[in-house]
């Protein structure tokens, strides 16, 4: 795989001779964990481990959870609660349940943010990009779903809302809300089905993580220098890379016991610290929360969601043109849903052939920007919905648009770009060091 | 190279195009079942009118009651709502239909075709927002006298009129009948 110059797998006993002219998996475990990786990699390149961390301690969890709990209406919220007090050791695995899926968006958000700065969407890595963005789209379904089980206020009103959304597409809106509630509103149908399908899409998404992997061990990974690897000989590649197995999963193991020490530190002392006190009062249909926020998550995108009321100009503008059909409810859908599509297309809007943020010094205080842009987004959506909260948040979804749409399209032809470095060993030399001696094997 | 005069040929793609199209209605018959059981099931459809005693309802409150899952708020309301919303003018409403399941679809929005009485002391409507299906907060919530959503900040007036934020109508209003002065039936 990869195309870069490497050693490949030698059966060493009979057996393993036997197995691989059999079933040649001995083979394709040794080429995944022995592939050769771009030795510039910095910090910045330890979230994958986290993430898969992070789908495995959900699922387990996640699956000893289902043991103890009852997708019914009358049923859920209690024994939500009987998994906290009297399963053994049950408020632990409820806890890590919930915020393991905090530390998934936290570490999902970063590694996007590192695949922006990095460029690591650009060719020949969109489809790496591309799985990545359906990976993190299945994440939100399955929070979503997840979040909706305990049948609290903050669940059910949320579960409103979002299905909401569907409700506002012109012409068949009402008729999907229906089909995906299973009625005329949240109710028993809709808690069986959302159990159902967040148990299943976690195992999606672990098929989509296979595919992610297969697609950048096809391309080589990216690297902080943006540059390629060599692979005219297996000499050059191999001062170039270093093999995954030990060298990057032993520092990727110390960079998760350093982020499962915060973890930990989170899940033991400050449990509720990210959720919701309204959650812990049982649905009631006919009283809304005063106050109704999504998962910290989900921020940004809520305040996407929330900035386009009637009175913006652009929403007049787009009623105007449709006729109607485009009112600010179905205009707010359409920015969520257009915030993370933007993302999904921008291997084709950023015309920068530099991949490396670090080479492109107007780029750099832009993307810094989106940083910044996304923070104010995730504040903003906490707040309530009235002034200055929601100029704050309609110029945030304003600068995201225009980020990908604007910004990233005319910076590749305005830009002058800094000189790069040749290879990766002379990016390796300048940032740590030593000589080009190729460690012992 | 032409298949024209090829029978054999002629014989392979009317089995092909046969054969691809009973599989394409096979697989479409085997999927709808698994996608139709996803709509309302028997017993959820079966859910039809109820009616509801309001003689325990005092002026200027309002009784809440779950219908088809949903909220149906029935407000008595006072002199002052009244008065409010019989002054605003259609033109002032962002939404100028009555959205009254009682009267036809492009009934303007007075308040009289708001109200299920003629004095206008009854006002029945889903307590549903028309944005993301919210419970707005009333009687007298909100920068109109009305109710306000909580959700998305949406202003109700006191005839349960949009008046402002991101909801694009007004509160709609059930089939409803007065059965005899203290009951009404909602469906």
């Amino acid at each position: 795989m990869s195309g870069i110059p490497h050693d490949h797998y030698e059966p060493k006993t009979s057996f393993e001779r036997w197995l691989d002219q059999r079933l040649p998996i001995l083979r394709l475990l040794y080429d995944t964990i022995m592939i050769p990786t771009p030795k510039n990699l910095n910090w910045m390149w330890i979230w994958g481990i986290v993430l898969v961390f992070c789908l495995a301690l959900q699922i387990v969890t996640g699956i000893v959870l289902a043991m103890h709990y009852t997708p019914h209406v009358d049923l859920a919220f209690a024994s939500v609660e009987h998994i906290m007090r009297n399963v053994n050791a049950g408020y632990m695995l409820r806890y890590l349940h919930a915020n393991g899926a905090s530390l998934f968006f936290f570490a999902v958000y970063v590694h996007i943010f590192r695949g922006l700065y990095y460029g690591s969407y650009k060719s020949p890595r969109e489809v790496t990009w591309i799985i990545g963005m359906l990976i993190y789209l299945a994440m939100m379904a399955t929070a979503f779903m997840g979040y909706v089980l305990p049948w609290g206020q903050m669940s059910f009103w949320g579960a409103t809302v979002i299905t909401g959304l569907f409700g506002a597409i012109p012409w068949v809106g009402e008729a999907l809300q229906t089909w995906l509630l299973g009625g005329p509103a949240v109710d028993n149908p809709t808690l069986n089905r959302f159990f159902s399908l967040h148990y299943l899409l976690p195992f999606v998404i672990a098929a989509l993580v296979a595919l992610h992997i297969w697609a950048f061990h096809t391309t080589g990974n990216s690297n902080p220098a943006g540059v390629e690897v060599r692979r005219s000989s297996k000499e050059e590649a191999k001062r170039d890379t270093l093999p995954f197995w030990p060298y990057f999963v032993i520092k990727d193991l110390f960079a998760l016991a350093v982020v499962l020490l915060v973890f930990f530190a989170i899940v033991g002392f400050m449990p509720n610290y990210l959720g919701h006190p309204d959650n812990y009062i049982e649905a009631n249909p006919l009283v809304t929360p005063a106050h109704i926020v999504p998962e910290w998550y989900f921020l940004p995108f809520y305040a996407i969601l929330r900035a386009f009321t009637a009175d913006v100009w652009v929403v007049q503008l787009a009623n105007w043109i449709t006729g109607g059909i485009i009112n600010a409810k179905f205009f707010g859908v359409l920015a969520m849903f257009g915030s993370i599509i933007v993302m999904l297309l921008v291997p084709w809007l950023d015309t920068s052939r530099v991949r490396s943020g670090r080479y492109r010094p107007m780029f750099k205080w832009w993307f810094a920007l989106l940083v910044f842009d996304f923070i104010v987004l995730t504040w903003a959506g906490a707040m309530p919905p009235e002034p200055p909260y929601s100029t704050i948040a309609l110029i945030g979804a304003a600068y995201w648009f225009a980020y990908f749409l604007i910004i990233l399209p005319l910076l590749g032809v305005i830009e002058k770009p800094l000189p790069q470095p040749g290879t990766i060993e002379e990016d390796f030399i300048a940032h740590y060091g030593g000589a080009n001696d190729t460690p012992a094997e | 190279m032409s298949h024209a005069e090829d029978f054999d040929s002629d014989r392979r793609d009317f089995l092909y195009y046969a054969t691809a199209g009973v599989g394409t209605v096979l697989t479409g018959a085997a999927i709808w079942p698994l996608i139709d059981q996803m709509n309302p099931s028997a017993d959820v459809k079966a859910l039809s009118s109820i009616r509801v005693p309001i003689d325990g309802v005092e002026v200027g409150t309002q009784l809440t009651v779950k219908w088809r899952g949903k909220p149906v708020f029935i407000r008595r309301r006072d002199q002052d709502d009244i008065e409010r919303a019989r002054k605003t003018k259609i033109e002032d409403l962002p939404d100028p239909l009555a959205r009254n399941a009682n009267l036809p679809p492009d009934a303007p929005a007075t308040d009289e075709n708001r109200t299920l009485d003629e004095k206008g002391e009854w006002l029945v409507e889903m307590g549903v927002c028309t944005h993301l299906g919210c419970v707005p907060l009333g009687g007298k919530s909100g920068d109109f006298g009305g109710w306000f959503c909580p959700c998305h900040g949406s202003h109700y007036d006191s005839a349960g009129r949009i008046r402002k934020g991101p909801a694009p109508e007004n509160l709609p209003i059930p089939v409803a009948t007065f059965i005899d002065e203290n009951t009404i039936k909602l469906g």
